[in-house]
């Protein structure tokens, strides 16, 4: 544990997100504008701008080229930062696979925004799941704390030599972006203890030339996507281990890939993604109260996917609840077919109602929670799927 | 800078480029400038597929390949990069054809030079998406045909003037050049290299693929391209353009024109037209 008392501070995510960008000593921040990410780089701006951090702000002119220039500031051996949200991200989409298939270890906060049309600035997670399959590790947060703990926490894993690849923070807007908490800031020394300086692997070196993230055809292409596909998996221990490493120092532990609540003997177990998760354990809590068997489970990491993790934690249960804040159009929400494939195989697998809601930034209050986690309790093991738009 | 003192040293060699290819000549040119100590970032284009694909390494200074729109906007974080880690003496370097640079590469190059890092931006244009089989770009020329601006409906509008548009930016320094003109070309990149901030040199590099011309007739056709006035050797300095060579012999469009098969098909009357838009001091 550090020896240091940290400094508390009422804060929004986005602010603890702007102290944990300062304290991994990132030197290039390039971003541009857009609801509801913009005050995480304002605050690092106001950072720079009065000599609280050491850093250069790159002012550019649109996401995709943000995602570049923190790509190019990697290829030159030093550490950069960006967030963004929504629209921002998808306009980085092209981007987000030459990172990852680059193997530069960057690290992206967005603040998940509904992505249009309709247009909407308020929250849900369309817009991270949209990227699921570009190659980032996506670690989803529940609280600022979590936020500002997950970005230091990234760096270290995006960095490991065993893994190389890009990791996306993710926080739900406004209810998490916005709202003040009380927030640990870490010191510095102990920060440092925790992330030392950024030790590339392959850097634009002009005493040791090389064509670096070139072409490949076939086999040379395949070889390369494989060990891509191993980093991510060798991810699930190391996302682990770094927590672990992060708890014993900092004290804030999160449980790594998912956090399960109140799981032990429960017949219906409700899965959730980022702050809504709070509203459901309050909800467990109470249902527990009344002597429900109900149990919660958090997912953080959403890639890599926390396939026996789940099945481990889900292989007594009878029912899940799956709540999606995003849908896969002609599918269904995609969380729900993620569990649905890992859970394959399982002797008597749970039945999975998959829910949609909190889309557009609409709330999904207790009495939905208690909806679904009711609806879980009076389904069958072995029941097909199902899907249901909530809150309408 | 004189003839003897070019480097001897390749930095770029055995590129499977087609016979004749200026573009790669640009390239082979550049680095004879700048030396050991420069970083080449190189978009979709006829560069990079030529010369990136593993285990071939044409370039003996560190090269990455980058996404077609994106080539200034590396080129700006790998520049803050360097700036961060001290090494501000590495020459910073992309190559983008015409269409990576006026067409989807505009608007990161735009946001680049605004940003005001240190990088040498080279456009090497040889008038279409010639990589993906001759496509028209923004800086195909008026009365050309390209395999999406077939005959009889040519392109029909004139080249954007790049040079205009990173001038209004207030660039430190821009140049056109062509390798034609190998010293005057090397010359403005040397003078870019000793820029701090973003400079930008704008290339014509003749294409015996695209054009539709013999190889061995490469360098001719840069000379007339520029004997002709189609083509101008400019600088930007200090909010000034510079005309750095004014061709001693001049040429008519129809000799130009004649070597060529993507300008086969215009009548005389259009030819005539295009000699007088030149002659009155406007180059399609």
């Amino acid at each position: 544990m550090s020896t240091k008392t940290p400094v508390k501070k009422y804060i929004t995510a986005n602010e603890a997100v702007a102290h944990a960008a300062k304290l991994a000593r990132i030197e290039v921040v390039a971003a541009y504008p857009i609801t509801p990410q913009t005050s995480i780089v304002e605050k690092l701006a106001s950072f720079i701008a009065n000599g609280e951090m050491d850093a250069d702000f790159l002012k550019v002119e649109s996401e995709h080229s943000a995602l570049t220039a923190c790509m190019g500031v990697r290829m030159a051996g030093a550490r950069a930062f960006t967030s963004t949200s929504s629209q921002g991200l998808e306009y980085m989409h092209e981007m987000l696979a030459y990172v990852s298939g680059g193997r530069y270890p960057l690290v992206l906060v967005n603040v998940c925004r509904s992505v249009a049309l309709p247009w909407s600035i308020w929250g849900d997670q369309q817009d991270a799941i949209q990227q699921r399959d570009t190659g980032w590790i996506q670690i989803f947060t529940e609280t600022g704390q979590e936020a500002l703990d997950m970005v230091l926490q990234a760096y270290r894993i995006a960095e490991d030599h065993r893994i190389l690849l890009p990791v996306m923070i993710c926080m739900d807007s406004f209810i998490q972006s916005h709202t003040e908490e009380l927030v640990e800031i870490p010191d510095q020394e102990s920060v440092d203890s925790f992330l030392p300086a950024y030790d590339p692997v392959v850097t634009l070196d002009v005493d040791n030339p090389y064509s670096i993230s070139v072409g490949g055809f076939g086999k040379h292409y395949a070889r390369w996507r494989k060990e891509q596909q191993e980093a991510a998996e060798k991810a699930r221990e190391v996302i682990v281990e770094v927590g672990d490493e992060f708890a014993r120092i900092f004290g804030h532990h999160y449980g790594g890939l998912i956090e399960p609540y109140r799981c032990e003997g429960a017949e219906a177990v409700i899965l959730t993604m980022g702050a809504f998760t709070g509203t459901a354990r309050e909800m467990v809590d109470e249902m527990r109260a009344d002597g429900k068997a109900v149990g919660l489970i958090k997912v953080r990491a959403f890639r890599p996917f926390p396939i026996p993790q789940l099945r481990q934690v889900l292989s007594q249960v009878k029912a899940v609840a799956v709540l999606d804040r995003d849908c896969s159009w002609g599918y269904e929400g995609a969380l729900a077919t993620d569990l649905k494939a890992a859970l394959y195989g399982l002797p008597n697998p749970p039945a999975v109602l998959n829910f949609i809601g909190g889309l557009g930034g609409a709330d999904v209050p207790p009495e939905q929670m208690k909806y679904m986690l009711d609806k879980a309790l009076g389904a069958e093991r072995g029941a097909p799927s199902s899907l249901e738009f909530i809150g309408l | 800078m004189k003839l003897k003192e070019v480097s001897k040293e390749e930095l770029f060699r055995c590129s499977y480029g087609c016979a004749g290819c200026a573009a790669v000549l640009a390239v082979r040119l550049t680095l004879k400038v700048l030396g050991r100590k420069s970083v080449c970032i190189v978009p979709a284009n006829c560069i990079s597929t030529v010369s990136c694909y593993y285990p071939q390494a044409p370039f003996f200074v560190p090269m990455t390949v980058m996404a077609f729109a994106a080539t200034a906007a590396a080129l700006s974080g790998i520049s803050a990069g360097f700036k961060r880690r001290g090494r501000e003496d590495i020459h910073v370097v992309g190559f983008a054809g015409d269409g990576g640079t006026a067409d989807i590469g505009i608007q990161a190059l735009s946001g680049a030079i605004d940003c005001g890092n240190k990088f040498i931006y080279i456009c090497y244009d040889n008038e279409a998406y010639m990589n993906t089989g001759i496509q028209r770009s923004g800086l195909t020329p008026y009365g050309a045909t390209t395999t999406t601006s077939p005959s009889p409906c040519f392109e029909n509008k004139p080249k954007k003037d790049m040079m205009r548009i990173v001038a209004a930016h207030d660039i430190p320094y821009a140049a056109t050049a062509c390798t034609s003109y190998p010293l005057d070309f090397m010359q403005k990149v040397e003078k870019a290299s000793k820029v701090n901030g973003p400079t930008y040199i704008h290339v014509l590099v003749p294409c015996p693929t695209g054009w539709g011309f013999v190889p061995d007739l490469t360098i001719e056709l840069g000379r007339m391209a520029v004997e002709t006035g189609m083509w101008k050797l400019t600088e930007f300095e200090h909010g000034e353009f510079r005309t750095t060579y004014t061709p001693k012999r001049k040429r008519t469009v129809a000799e130009y024109f004649e070597v060529q098969t993507r300008f086969r098909h215009l009548s005389p009357e259009e030819i005539e037209a295009i000699q007088r838009e030149i002659d009155g001091g406007q180059v399609s």
